[in-house]
């Protein structure tokens, strides 16, 4: 389910590093938790994000979730499919929903993010805390 | 699951969307025995529930039913609630979860009639049918004719060999039923009515579609579009609200402010771009913060982005534009009527 060549936030989004290129969309357990995506709104190609700064929203019917950088760049492609598909997010989260693709500035802030085996059992103790 | 007044409901089964759709164009099932009921009896019941609500429950005939609001001495709401009328001396309140418990309160407060007032949520599951097929899959389940039950009115019958409280009421926008019986046989009717309607394609529905519904088709939330800082006519809702049928809670204010005129109205938006304005947001008229978005969201039948929102009476007219604040951007809207979406008769 989560990618083990993916690295993961708190925030729940993932990102998979190529060189210097990191791909990033929303995970799973995210777009379970918004329910049916409407809306996606993402900076254009050459804007700069920041780790740890919102710079997107992912709309669901019942609500909006900003989206966090986990590491710092400049937007370098954005998905196309997004704007006409936006339920893809619900249908291949961790796939064809990627979100954008980011030329980061400073790789070796990845190595802060979670692995996949660390993110399930992050979300598994949420999924406690919201039952609790 | 959330929580709702109190109760632990679904927000959803198979997701928002496909459950909105299913009401729109098949049938829908919601349970809804988190309503409150409240039931007022004796030879006084008609004077208290006139005295009490804003429209006028004298002109009801019996196994009729009426939208209406309970009002505070200011001509604001209590709640709003649906008034049946079971027999000369028996009037059915269907009222708000959350305020079920004040509501009970708010009649006894105001009893100088001696009507005997019995608070009786806890002896009514209620399942609300909805949709252009919810006829046709109710009657497999009752013997009882539906056909002709008029919209607003309810008879008593089984359904499933189960006595129930059949009304032809709703809260989608769509034709349906609302069915009031036991709590003991919930679980039973729901899964009856569930199977009676799979093949016309009958989805249960949480409480995310019963909003996205109810908004599409222009109908207030209470606590949203209104409260106990809100009257009739500021909420469009002029027409529950029934001067004519002789002095009630608030009606000396309500009086005062139809001649004077009103500061604010409650008007539908839409938003002209593909950003969505939410409930809470701030509303911008030329410039300057005008009001906040009462309720605001996604129309998935309509495929559009819409709203509610008190604004000046000038601005209310359909055609106006208007901007909603959101995270720091003015995005741009228009008024539109009321309701966004009405149902081909």
């Amino acid at each position: 389910m989560y990618p083990t060549d993916y690295r993961y936030s708190k925030e729940h989004e993932w990102i998979k590093v190529d060189g210097a290129i990191a791909t990033l969309g929303i995970t799973d357990y995210a777009q379970e938790q918004l329910g049916d995506v409407v809306f996606v709104e993402v900076p254009k190609v050459g804007a700069t994000v920041k780790a740890g700064a919102v710079f997107g929203s992912v709309e669901s019917v019942k609500a909006v979730s900003e989206i966090f950088s986990p590491v710092s760049g400049e937007i370098s492609e954005t998905n196309p499919v997004l704007a006409a598909t936006p339920e893809t997010i619900n249908k291949d989260p961790h796939g064809a929903a990627w979100l954008v693709k980011i030329k980061m500035s400073n790789p070796a802030e990845v190595s802060s993010l979670m692995d996949a085996a660390a993110y399930q059992a992050f979300i598994a103790e949420k999924a406690k805390e919201s039952t609790a | 699951m959330v929580n709702f007044g109190g109760w632990d409901m679904p927000l959803e089964y198979t997701g928002i969307l496909s459950e909105h759709e299913a009401v729109r164009t098949r049938a829908g099932l919601f349970d809804v025995s988190h309503m409150g009921e409240l039931e007022v009896r004796g030879p006084q019941a008609l004077a208290l529930v006139q005295w009490v609500t804003c429209n006028d429950a004298s002109k009801l005939v019996v196994g009729q039913a009426h939208y209406s609001g309970l009002m505070t001495p200011e001509g604001t709401f209590v709640d709003d609630l649906l008034v049946h009328k079971l027999s000369d001396h028996h009037y059915l309140l269907c009222v708000n979860a959350a305020n079920q418990d004040d509501d009970f309160a708010h009649l006894r407060a105001h009893n100088r009639f001696q009507a005997e007032i019995e608070n009786t949520g806890s002896r009514y599951a209620q399942l609300a049918i909805q949709g252009p097929r919810a006829l046709e899959i109710l009657q497999r389940l009752t013997r009882v004719h539906l056909p002709p039950i008029r919209y607003y009115h309810f008879t008593h019958g089984e359904v499933r060999g189960v006595p129930s409280l059949i009304a032809r009421t709703g809260y989608t926008g769509e034709d349906g039923f609302e069915i009031y019986f036991e709590p003991a046989a919930a679980e039973k009717v729901w899964d009856e009515i569930l199977s009676a309607g799979a093949p016309e394609g009958l989805l249960p529905c949480g409480l995310g579609a019963r909003n996205t519904l109810r908004l599409e088709a222009g109908m207030c939330l209470y606590g949203h579009e209104i409260d106990t800082t809100t009257t009739p006519w500021e909420a469009c809702l002029g027409w529950i609200c029934k001067l004519d049928k002789g002095e009630f809670l608030g009606s000396t204010v309500l009086s005062a402010q139809k001649q004077a005129g009103i500061q604010r109205k409650l008007a539908g938006f839409e938003m002209l771009d593909k950003r969505i304005g939410r409930d809470g947001y701030p509303v911008f008229i030329a410039g300057g913060e005008a009001g906040r978005v009462t309720s605001g969201g996604p129309a998935p039948h309509l495929k559009k982005n819409i709203g509610m929102a008190y604004v000046p009476p000038g601005i209310a007219a359909p055609g106006a534009d208007i901007e909603i604040s959101i995270r720091g951007q003015l995005v741009p809207a228009r008024t539109v009527p009321l309701p966004f979406y009405k149902r081909a008769r």
